[in-house]
């Protein structure tokens, strides 16, 4: 049992920080300080200078372009990001598609899209859900039918992120209507510029463009971008998922928000007229928040120390997602108390500049309401929080 | 014991919600929402000359129709399940309060306005650095000859782009967060001086940032007695409350009903998802917040006519249940319609915005909490 961080880990630290001081782009940083919406530049800047310095994807095996760290480097990289609330580097290259490339994939597709995606040169998109399958992901129904070298693929999917940028997409379209759902699934990547694909904006409660319906007709897909075995797919899909509820505790982030609320909360005056911070009401639930916090770091913490000696990640990860969402949530609610009257106002797509002698409340406040809204999805995306406590029913504690 | 309602509230009530089956859709909504002035006029003039309900609290002698509190209870539901936008709150509920029970010369000719449709009013309260301390106020109106000259900043003015008047607390003496030298003002939305900024809100109203700047009123703008207008400032925001927390009950209603509904055709593993009992108890539990709110709307506006003490202490009770009502029936929603409750396009995402709305307005769960432990447990013990 041991806390400290080795000189070497405080070496390396030392070298983060200094690099993001020293790399970070400022007309990024004041961007998000303006809250403006970020465009696919804005989040590819930050991707691009990381890939040059080679710590883009900190997860990679080395032979592909991974740095080698230790799991105590990976978690001080995370938590020294959100420390300086850099723009988040998308997960579905890096942290999704890519490791199933390189765990099931041919050299070709290797070669094809591995560098290519740590570049920033492929911007990708998640065909999983589609209307009639959610957390019942198994069932999906997009069908792609083998003529010669290619599939044909119909069908929809959903609340695919972010794929109104998006170069590529990674698919999973039933190949066997006979076979069990699970057992007639393969997993295509597919060109987001083929004929056939189109690409609809769902917008969602804060007023964000985030997710899309992305509809496939007669789309020619070749077998060369097949990944893994023809009906094999699930087990790609099932691999996937376990790598993106790994990073979805968001400890380093949800850290960094009840800062902002702390700050938030000093500046925030409460009934008594004293700092919002001091209310006994109102600093109860930041300590309870903190305190939750903190058994969900130490226990993404074992986990982390689980995974150096050898134990992959587990359906105890499952725990990380259920915690990690509900403190988010509960990180959007208390900025929305602190906001106050000044929670209300919304000014996505309405003009606020021009009267600097007639202001709309405090900066802080102005997002914290389509925050919170936006931030509902974190229970539902993933894997919802029920299918993530059946998982652990099942498969940890045997029921 | 009674909570029955008589032939004439639930012609009210029929009548209200049979206008808004009609013509409130929630298309229709979407519209006004999106539309340049954000609300429906034409809407309001039915509403005077159709439907008759904004005399609906006022007595007959002013062209009412002899309501009260279980009046404005009945109408805020209906509008709470249609989440009409248009401005009863502040009109009927408020400014109708202030001139019901201020004694305002004024009073017949402007309720006389009201009912008809001609006068829409905006209550501007709260201040940025106040919260929810109603007598914290930085704006002052200072004498001057026979009336006023009024200066500050009002913070997040709910309808004030669509009222003809403001109804505006200020200082006239004492300390900034004094009881005393607190004055309550009928200011012409219009008058000289009167600055406004106007934006959209997250639950698709509007309002505006009301800054005063040296704004001249005559005598006849001050609603009751100089100085001493905290209680009824109290008296008619606790009205406001149950009324909004009536539009709660409207609003948890459809959380609810649409959430049984969509887990009832929502088919996942082969089966609706309303089979799956860990969901059922959430809906039981859902249910149940609904119920109490109901309650708690119930005995909240039939507490509005007794004294300050019990009034206060009724509301803050009824405001806390609503509260918590409204997040956890609106979350549990959203939860359960999956990423269809994150889309703009269903209603079911709307009604979870209002609900949250009104779990801060006039107060959150923790500010009514603390009222409630002042009135009921600080003072006993």
């Amino acid at each position: 049992m041991n806390l400290d961080f080795s000189p070497e880990e405080l070496a390396f630290r030392e070298e983060v920080r200094r690099f993001i001081a020293d790399s970070y782009p400022a007309n990024l940083r004041d961007k998000q300080m303006s809250e403006d919406s970020l465009n696919k530049e804005d989040y590819l800047a930050w991707h691009k200078i990381l890939a040059k310095k080679g710590w883009v994807a900190p997860g990679w095996p080395t032979q592909y372009g991974g740095p080698g760290w230790t799991p105590t480097q990976k978690y001080i990289w995370s938590e020294e990001q959100a420390r300086a609330d850099t723009v988040p580097i998308l997960p579905f290259g890096i942290n999704m598609v890519s490791p199933v490339i390189y765990t099931f994939g041919s050299q070709a597709q290797k070669d094809k899209f591995l560098p290519a995606t740590y570049n920033g040169d492929i911007w990708w998109c998640q065909g999983y859900s589609e209307p009639g399958s959610g957390s019942d992901l198994a069932s999906v129904r997009t069908r792609a039918v083998r003529e010669g070298d290619h599939y044909i693929v119909n069908g929809q999917k959903t609340w695919t992120t972010l794929a109104q940028f998006a170069d590529w997409g990674f698919f999973l379209c039933r190949t066997d209507t006979e076979a069990k759902p699970q057992a007639g699934i393969s997993f295509l990547l597919i060109d987001m510029k083929s004929p056939g694909v189109t690409v609809r904006p769902i917008i969602t409660l804060g007023g964000e463009h985030e997710v899309n319906d992305v509809f496939l007709d007669n789309v020619k897909v070749p077998v060369e971008n097949r990944i893994f075995d023809e009906n094999q797919g699930w087990t790609a899909a099932k691999f996937l998922l376990a790598h993106e509820r790994s990073g979805i505790a968001g400890v380093a982030r949800s850290k960094r928000g009840i800062e902002r609320i702390r700050k938030m909360a000093t500046n925030e005056l409460a009934d008594d007229s004293g700092p919002l911070l001091k209310d006994p009401f109102f600093k109860r639930k930041v300590a309870e928040l903190e305190i939750d916090l903190t058994a969900l770091e130490f226990t993404e913490l074992r986990t982390l120390a689980g995974e150096a000696s050898g134990k992959g990640p587990g359906p105890e990860s499952s725990l990380l997602k259920i915690k990690g969402t509900e403190i988010q949530q509960r990180v959007h609610e208390l900025a929305l108390e602190a906001a106050g009257h000044y929670g209300a106002p919304y000014f996505r797509g309405f003009p606020t500049d021009g009267d600097n002698a007639h202001p709309i409340g405090p900066d802080y406040a102005h997002e914290t309401a389509p925050s919170y809204f936006n931030g509902r999805k974190t229970s539902i995306y993933g894997g919802s929080n029920e299918i993530q406590r059946n998982i652990i029913a099942k498969m940890v504690l045997g029921l | 014991m009674d909570f029955s309602f008589t032939e004439e509230q639930s012609m009210l009530r029929d009548t209200v919600a049979s206008f808004l089956q009609d013509k409130y859709d929630f298309e229709t909504r979407r519209g006004i929402v999106k539309s340049e002035t954000g609300w429906r006029p034409d809407y309001w003039k039915a509403f005077a000359e159709e439907l008759g309900i904004l005399g609906a609290p006022f007595s007959e002698d002013l062209g009412g129709l002899g309501g009260g509190a279980t009046e404005n209870m009945i109408v805020m539901e209906e509008f709470g399940k249609a989440l009409v936008i248009e401005p009863y709150l502040g009109t009927v509920v408020i400014g109708g309060g202030f001139l019901k029970h201020s004694g305002y010369a004024g009073a017949a000719d402007l309720i006389g306005k009201i009912v008809g449709g001609e006068a829409t009013f905006a209550f501007a309260y709260a201040e940025p650095q106040a919260r929810y301390t109603w007598r914290d106020l930085k704006t002052t109106a200072k004498k001057d000859g026979a009336g006023y000259v009024l200066n500050g900043h009002k913070a997040v003015v709910v309808g004030a782009p669509w009222a003809s008047h403001l109804i505006v607390t200020a200082r006239t003496g004492g300390g900034q967060r004094d009881e005393g030298g607190v004055s309550v003002f009928l200011v012409d939305k219009n008058a000289k001086g009167v600055v406004t900024r106007d934006y959209p809100t997250i639950d698709g109203l509007r309002a505006s940032e009301v800054f005063f700047e040296n704004v001249s009123v005559g005598a006849d703008a001050l609603i009751g007695a100089e100085g001493a207008g905290l209680p009824l400032v109290e008296k008619v925001i606790d009205e406001a409350t149950a009324a909004v927390g009536a539009e709660a009950v409207g609003v948890l209603r459809k959380l609810h009903e649409g959430t049984l509904e969509y887990t009832k055709q929502r088919k996942q593993f082969g089966q609706p998802i309303a089979q799956f009992q860990v969901l059922q108890h959430r809906m039981v539990d859902m249910f149940i917040q609904v119920e109490q709110s109901v309650s708690m709307t119930y005995m909240a506006t039939i507490k509005l006519s007794e004294s300050d003490h019990e009034r206060a202490k009724a509301i803050s009770a009824a405001k806390v249940q609503i509260g918590r009502a409204c997040k956890f029936v609106g979350q549990n929603a959203i939860q359960l319609h999956g990423g269809m409750g994150m889309t703009d396009e269903m209603a079911i995402g709307h009604y979870f915005k209002r609900a949250t709305i009104i779990e801060g307005l006039f107060g959150s769960v923790d500010h009514h909490l603390r009222r409630y432990e002042g009135l009921s447990i600080d003072k006993a013990a």
